[in-house]
């Protein structure tokens, strides 16, 4: 066995190894509705707006393409665009940051 | 023609179909490391034993040129023989053969043998080595493989099926292994896999090679979908004779007893675990001493360590062995090791082989990840399949047994017929922080130096609840029992449940949580 570490069961520490997944296991966060992410790998087709423009919940901010389809990503929130980090023609990967969002 | 010279003609047919591919194509595949079809099947089986069936049937394709090709075998070699002496019915891939790709009659051949198998109560053993469906055929591919998926399950649990992956099984191909009881995997050799990494590539973007993907490592510590890994195509053979000496050959049938035969070593309690219930031992050295000859085959060895599962041997009689694994994270119970546990506990229980469950567990693996991968439907199969097995069920509490791991890992109340404990059991519906943290928060919140109060509770509670007696008082255990005479016990317990009666309620087929 490999060298022990610690693993907290109810408030009880047990000298154990632990294995690769829960050592490289990430803490939830909670999701950031400002931060607009690609739910699938795909490319970029369309972005619909630019730095500063003023969006409304369900405004349709980019095309996506994965799997042969299209796929259209909508605003989460009443508010402004912030940033974009990408641009047409890119390649993304899941949960890759696309646009940044401020609230109303 | 006279008789002699039919019965000539008929030897050189012969000869000609088992060149297989060619010798061309023998040699390849021997480059790559794999044996021919036919040397499979005589190492895996007893010298001499096999009996071909259909050595002559042909594909029917006429379409794509294929009306102009002969494929020997049409790919796939088909028959029955023996392993130890035990009847048994094999399949074997044969790559040299058009890619060992499977059309409808090659299909049809293995079709046979499955239905051959179960009437004839002798366990089916499919060696893949295959591309995948022969294109040319069409949708009479699919047809092949519908049918034999549809006979791996209708033949669940009827005779045990066994899949040796020793080359490609992609696409729909991997189905038939996943519907099987064991699959055997060779580092380096196997690959199985949905979807290649061309197409993911293409696809999806994601950049991965086939070894990583689908490879055999992959399948026995990531994905679980293996059940062995052997180094070479030897080993993978005289892996699965091995576990073939542990079953019956059919449902109804109870598995060979042997001479029954004492562990190796002396079982020890102070040289296996240490005293301190919060520091580790690897339950496979307690199992060794346990059991006949020390000899313990591990199902899944590298898949959810956390919990140990196998076959052995108590007095002779084949058993199923379900252990917390306190040295790898810490003996939880989570996702992967309550899939793992409750998939061997039915296998058992399909084919008459009874239980024994070693108990250490602190508890289910907290987590938000844990959560969303559903530990809730995912634990619940082990205790469903627990108390679904109506096999002789024996269990050992060793150490811990603290709340709902105390009743998943076959508890009294998930009707094990013997459960003894050790001294050192502490059966108790959480363990002694867990409880301080919670029954008694008021009292050491408020109390002048709550840390030393936290600790007094802790202590007070450790003596009053962490023990076996307060669970043997209610008769919820039926002994506390010295660890030096752990094998006696078990092995009185386990010759008197010889012929346990136990029926399930009258119903069509239960609903367990998948």
């Amino acid at each position: 066995m490999t060298e022990k570490s610690i693993l907290n069961v109810d408030y009880t520490q047990y000298e154990t190894t632990l294995s690769p997944a829960f050592l490289n296991r990430k803490n939830y966060q909670a999701p950031d509705p400002t931060m607009v992410k690609a739910m699938i790998p795909s490319v970029v087709v369309d972005i619909f707006v630019k730095p500063g423009d003023k969006v409304k919940k369900d405004d349709k901010l980019l095309t996506m393409e994965a799997m042969k389809m299209k796929n259209d990503t909508f605003s989460p929130l009443d508010g402004k665009v912030e940033s974009i980090t990408v641009k047409k023609g890119d390649r993304v990967a899941k949960g890759q940051l696309l646009i940044r969002l401020k609230h109303a | 023609m006279s008789i002699e010279g039919k019965v000539k003609n008929l030897l050189n047919k012969n000869a000609e179909i088992k060149s297989g591919g060619g010798e061309k194509a023998v040699a390849k595949q021997k480059a790559q490391g794999k044996l021919f079809a036919r040397d499979r099947i005589d190492a895996l089986l007893d010298k001499g034993s096999f009996e071909e069936i259909d050595l002559f049937v042909e594909h029917d394709c006429q379409e794509f040129g294929m009306e102009k090709k002969v494929l020997n075998s049409d790919g796939v070699i088909t028959g029955f023989g023996r392993i130890n002496g035990r009847r048994v019915c094999v399949f074997a891939q044969d790559f040299t053969v058009a890619g060992g790709s499977l059309g409808i009659m090659h299909a049809r051949k293995i079709t046979k043998m499955m239905d051959l198998a179960a009437r004839m109560d002798a366990p089916l053993i499919g060696i893949n080595d295959s591309g995948g469906a022969r294109i040319q055929e069409g949708v009479n591919s699919l047809a092949g493989y519908g049918e034999i998926f549809f006979r791996n399950t209708r033949y669940s649990g009827v005779i045990p099926q066994i899949s040796v992956i020793i080359g490609p099984c992609a696409g729909g191909a991997v189905y038939s292994p996943a519907l099987t009881d064991f699959v055997f995997t060779v580092d380096g050799i196997s690959k199985m896999f949905i979807t290649g990494p061309e197409v993911i590539k293409t696809v999806l973007g994601e950049e991965i090679t086939m070894e990583e993907l689908g490879g055999a490592r992959t399948h026995c510590t990531v994905t679980g979908n293996a059940h062995f890994i052997a180094k070479d195509e030897k080993e993978c053979f005289e892996q699965i004779r091995k576990l073939h000496s542990f079953l019956p050959s059919s449902f109804n049938k109870k598995s060979i007893r042997k001479k029954p035969k004492e562990p190796l070593n002396s079982f020890d309690i102070e040289k296996v675990m240490p005293s301190d219930p919060k520091k580790p031992f690897d339950v496979k050295e307690l199992i060794k001493s346990l059991v006949d000859s020390s000899d313990f085959l591990e199902v899944q060895e590298h898949f959810a360590p956390n919990v140990v599962v196998g076959f052995a041997r108590l007095y002779g009689q084949s058993i199923g062995i379900v252990a917390n694994q306190p040295a790898y994270m810490a003996g939880v119970l989570d996702v992967n090791s309550s899939d793992k546990a409750a998939r061997f506990v039915r296998f058992c229980d399909a084919f008459d082989i009874p239980l024994l469950t070693l108990v250490d567990i602190p508890g289910y693996l907290p987590g938000v990840d844990q959560e969303y991968a559903g530990v809730i439907r995912h634990g619940a199969k082990l205790l469903y399949a627990y108390s679904e097995a109506t096999v002789p069920k024996l269990t050992l509490i060793l150490r811990k047994a603290y709340g709902g791991g105390y009743i998943a890992m076959c508890s009294r109340h998930l009707g094990a017929d013997f459960v003894y404990a050790w001294p050192t059991a502490e059966i108790a519906v959480m363990g002694p922080e867990g409880a301080a943290n919670i029954i008694f928060r008021a009292e050491i919140s408020a109390a002048a130096d709550p840390e030393l109060a936290r600790r007094e509770k802790v202590n007070e509670y450790t003596e009053k609840f962490c023990n076996p007696y307060v669970a043997a008082s209610m008769g919820h255990i039926d002994g506390v029992i010295d660890p030096a005479e752990t094998r006696k016990k078990l092995v009185r317990a386990l010759n008197f449940a010889r012929n346990k009666k136990d029926e399930l309620p009258k119903k069509k087929h239960s609903n367990i949580p998948l």
